[in-house]
């Protein structure tokens, strides 16, 4: 017990805000880039590299973060999640190998064909890596078949469900709007005017992809909006979330980009809290049979470990966020190209 | 092929084609952390130039190791999920730990180091290579550790049976400092200061040769020459004590680096040999009882062989651990001799005369790579039948779920994806060695080098 709450519940609020840090930070990254060819000047796609380009390996690395704090702190989930996904896993892992080559390598040959191949390797990346997070996701939420040893006992085609694919899809709007506004706030001029379009077409793609999940999943998955139906105290998480949404539009009319990005922001994190709140206790859901589920008593370490690794994220989490900010603040302002840049 | 063999040439070709570069990141982070800590001393253009010619070469080097680097945190899940459910407890809290400590650093900065020239003072740019090679350095020691647990496991205790057993953790330390980790650490340290180093001598010596950017190519020659001839005798050391170590916790693994078959017996020690293991018999040039001689300073001690293990507990490819063993030591061998030559001829103020040293220096860069590789594929070859050494046999470890031909699929895949990688890697990686550093300082060496001289004592 540490603070009134279990080790393992809290490491559970520990990897859940690992992965909203990841979905916030590299959710603009690969935003941008899926809307990259949206952006036709070569100048254009320059600026909108380089407004990235020194912070998306730092925020890729929250994923490897994530990765470890399920690894170490729920093992059994790990192992379970990993390889039930397991084609879903490799082409989202390799769209990530395809994204950060083509960030690197684009800018290495002046040729025409060169930049527009590398373009094209890009926003497809960007696009697969986000669709297939957002599918693993939804399966996640929905729960998968899983054996009485914890693995998973169903077929790879069962992951393109419906509600999958909606969630899936509505990731792809949620970053592209995020992009959007990230790189708004980053840019000036045309290609500013440009993206301020963009920003507002995205949001209402996101608005449109957003109710449509929601109506499917009030209307056919009752188990995801359970707990918040007879709960009235959770209410306040739907209502930020509409709340954060709605102020979106309002911000991009004013032009206040900032604002207009901590308001997705949190618009991202309260999506992933809403599905935290409905799933736990549960890390995976058995669909097959709820008591071969995977839990975060059944799939946590030693409490030993636990003890060890919040020690770890304790001491760890203020550094990360201590040279994080200074990153972030030494590029701050709108981006300059420069000869290092790419 | 069936899950497992297919697993593990997949895990076996992703690992290492992804250690292509981190080592080559960590030891030219080192070379970069002296190169830019030489401007900020002496102020000198050149090593600005060669700093910044050095750091667009990482950024390569750098991306591709990231690139690579993800898809072994998720392999471990994807593919061994007993293995993960096993070890999570353990293995876990390290990788949590680099994730944190080492990858989130050195990528912060990184972003620094790469853009920030212009945007920050030197001073705290300086830092950020430093704070960068320290992340490339941290991320080594959880990496090692993790792996050297499963070598020579420690501070644990197995909880449940069968299908269920898993081990947990008793002592973070004793897991940490587990008998072979900081052997293992300081080796795979020096090869990656050795990759990183002979990465800067083979393109120094190639400009050297086309007689280009000599006031650039010349000094930045001396400064790898001196990582590169200090580690290649360090590691010397390391290996012998890592070889002691694996004497003393892994004897099958020892018995198998040499052929050494007879449960007690003198051993040998081959030069060059090659290992039958239907008839057991090892032949090819040897030292009679050197292996001996090597472990107990004695060469009538008898060493444990193969033969002192069930067959279903030992390794059953000990040729080709053998080899890789042989291919490690003879590269280390020949790095010595090679370094030591040409500081000889640096004292005699004649190393840059020497045309065939220079052209010998343009391809030893592959020397260290070929031994890295060498070393860890004798290691984990040598570790078998065991993922964790007589704890989990690799068999056992496997995901249930996963069927061979969806391994069969990721294997083509990641074949097709890191064959175009590897070809675009080396055409970027020439383009930019071609191209050369941009050079603000003098053009007249003489001059420049004749500076340096009188001002840094490095380079007399």
């Amino acid at each position: 017990m540490f603070l009134g709450l279990d080790y393992n519940t809290w490491w559970f609020l520990v990897f859940g805000a690992v992965i909203s840090g990841y979905a916030i930070l590299d959710g603009f990254d690969l935003g941008a880039g899926a809307l990259h060819l949206f952006l036709k000047k070569e100048e254009s796609r320059r600026i909108a590299l380089n407004a990235i380009g020194p912070v998306w390996d730092g925020n890729e690395v929250w994923l490897v973060i994530a990765g470890g704090a399920l690894f170490a702190g729920f093992p059994v989930a790990y192992a379970a999640v990993f390889s039930a996904f397991y084609l879903p896993v490799m082409v989202f892992l390799i769209g990530l190998i395809w994204r950060a080559v083509a960030i690197e390598f684009r800018s290495k040959e002046p040729g025409k064909l060169w930049r527009l191949t590398w373009d094209i390797v890009y926003t497809f990346a960007c696009v697969v890596v986000t669709f297939s997070l957002g599918l693993m996701l939804g399966n996640v939420a929905l729960g998968i078949p899983l054996n009485e040893e914890k693995e998973f006992s169903g077929s790879m085609l069962s992951f393109f469900n419906l509600f999958s694919i909606l969630v899936g899809i509505t990731t792809l709007a949620l970053f592209m709007m995020h992009g959007a506004i990230y790189l708004a706030m980053k840019t000036e001029n045309r290609l500013y005017v440009k993206l301020t379009v963009l920003a507002k077409n995205f949001t209402i793609f996101f608005v449109v992809a957003f109710s449509l999940t929601t109506l499917y999943t009030l209307l056919y998955i009752p188990h995801l909006s359970d707990k918040i139906r007879s709960n009235p105290q959770y209410f306040i998480f739907p209502v930020i979330m509409i709340l954060a949404i709605a102020s979106i539009p309002r911000q991009l009319k004013r032009g206040n980009y900032r604002l207009a990005f901590l308001f997705s922001s949190i618009t991202i994190a309260s999506l992933l809290i809403a599905v935290a709140v409905e799933v736990f206790p549960y890390l995976l859901y058995a669909s097959n049979d709820p008591a071969n589920s995977i839990t975060i008593d059944n799939a946590a370490s030693s409490a030993k470990t636990m003890k060890t690794l919040l020690i770890i994220a304790l001491i760890g989490t203020p550094l990360v966020a201590t040279y994080t900010a200074f990153v972030f603040w030494t590029f701050k302002g709108k981006v300059k190209l420069d000869e290092m840049s790419y | 092929m069936d899950v497992e063999i297919l697993s593990r040439i997949q895990f076996a070709f992703t690992i290492a084609f992804h250690y292509i570069y981190p080592p080559l990141s960590i030891g030219l982070g080192l070379i970069l952390v002296i190169m830019e800590g030489l401007y900020l001393k002496t102020g000198l253009k050149i090593y600005e130039d060669m700093t910044r010619f050095w750091i667009r070469i990482f950024a390569l080097i750098f991306g591709l190791g990231v690139a690579t680097g993800i898809i072994m945190e998720f392999e471990f899940g994807t593919n061994w999920a007993t293995y993960s459910k096993y070890v999570g407890d353990i293995f876990g809290s390290a990788l949590a730990a680099e994730g944190i400590f080492a990858f989130a650093l050195e990528s912060g900065f990184l972003g620094i180091l790469l853009f920030g020239w212009n945007r920050v003072s030197s001073k705290v740019h300086f830092f950020s290579t430093i704070m960068v090679f320290l992340g490339s350095m941290f991320s080594a020691v959880w990496i090692v550790v993790a792996n050297s647990w499963q070598q020579t496991p420690a501070g644990y205790h197995i909880v449940g049976e069968g299908l269920q057993a898993r081990a947990e953790i008793t002592d973070f330390w004793e897991m940490v400092f587990n008998p072979s980790s900081m052997e293992r650490l300081s080796h795979v340290w020096i090869g990656a200061f050795l990759a990183g180093a002979f990465l800067v001598l083979s393109v120094h010596a190639y400009y050297i040769r086309k007689g280009q950017h000599l006031a650039i190519a010349k000094p930045g020659f001396k400064i790898a020459l001196a990582v590169a001839t200090i580690f290649s005798l360090a590691q010397l050391f390391t290996g012998h004590k890592s070889a002691d170590g694996v004497a003393k916790n892994q004897p099958a693994k020892l018995a198998a680096l040499e052929g050494h078959y007879d449960s007690s017996a003198v051993a040998d020690m081959y030069l060059i040999g090659w290992v039958n293991n239907q008839t057991q018999t090892t032949t090819g040039i040897k030292i009679p009882g050197g292996l001996s001689f090597i472990l107990h300073q004695d060469f009538k001690t008898p060493v444990t062989g193969l033969n002192a293990f069930k067959p279903e507990n030992r390794p059953s490819q000990v040729n080709a651990v053998f080899q890789f063993y042989h291919i490690m030591v003879a590269i280390g061998m020949l790095l010595i001799a090679l370094t030591l030559y040409a500081s000889w001829q640096w004292w005699r103020g004649k190393l840059f005369e020497n045309k065939w040293l220079m052209g010998v220096f343009v391809w030893a860069v592959l020397l260290p790579q070929v031994a890295n590789q060498a070393g860890w594929f004798a290691a984990e070859m040598g570790r078998q039948p065991w993922v964790v050494y007589n704890l989990l046999r690799t068999s056992d470890a496997l995901s249930k779920a996963v069927k061979a031909e969806q391994v069969l699929v990721s294997l083509i895949l990641f074949t097709l994806v890191y064959s175009i990688l590897l070809v675009l890697f080396l055409y970027l990686l020439n383009k930019k060695i071609k191209h050369g550093p941009e050079l603000t300082a003098p053009a007249d060496e003489k001059e420049v080098e004749a500076k340096s001289i009188r001002e840094n004592p490095i380079m007399n």
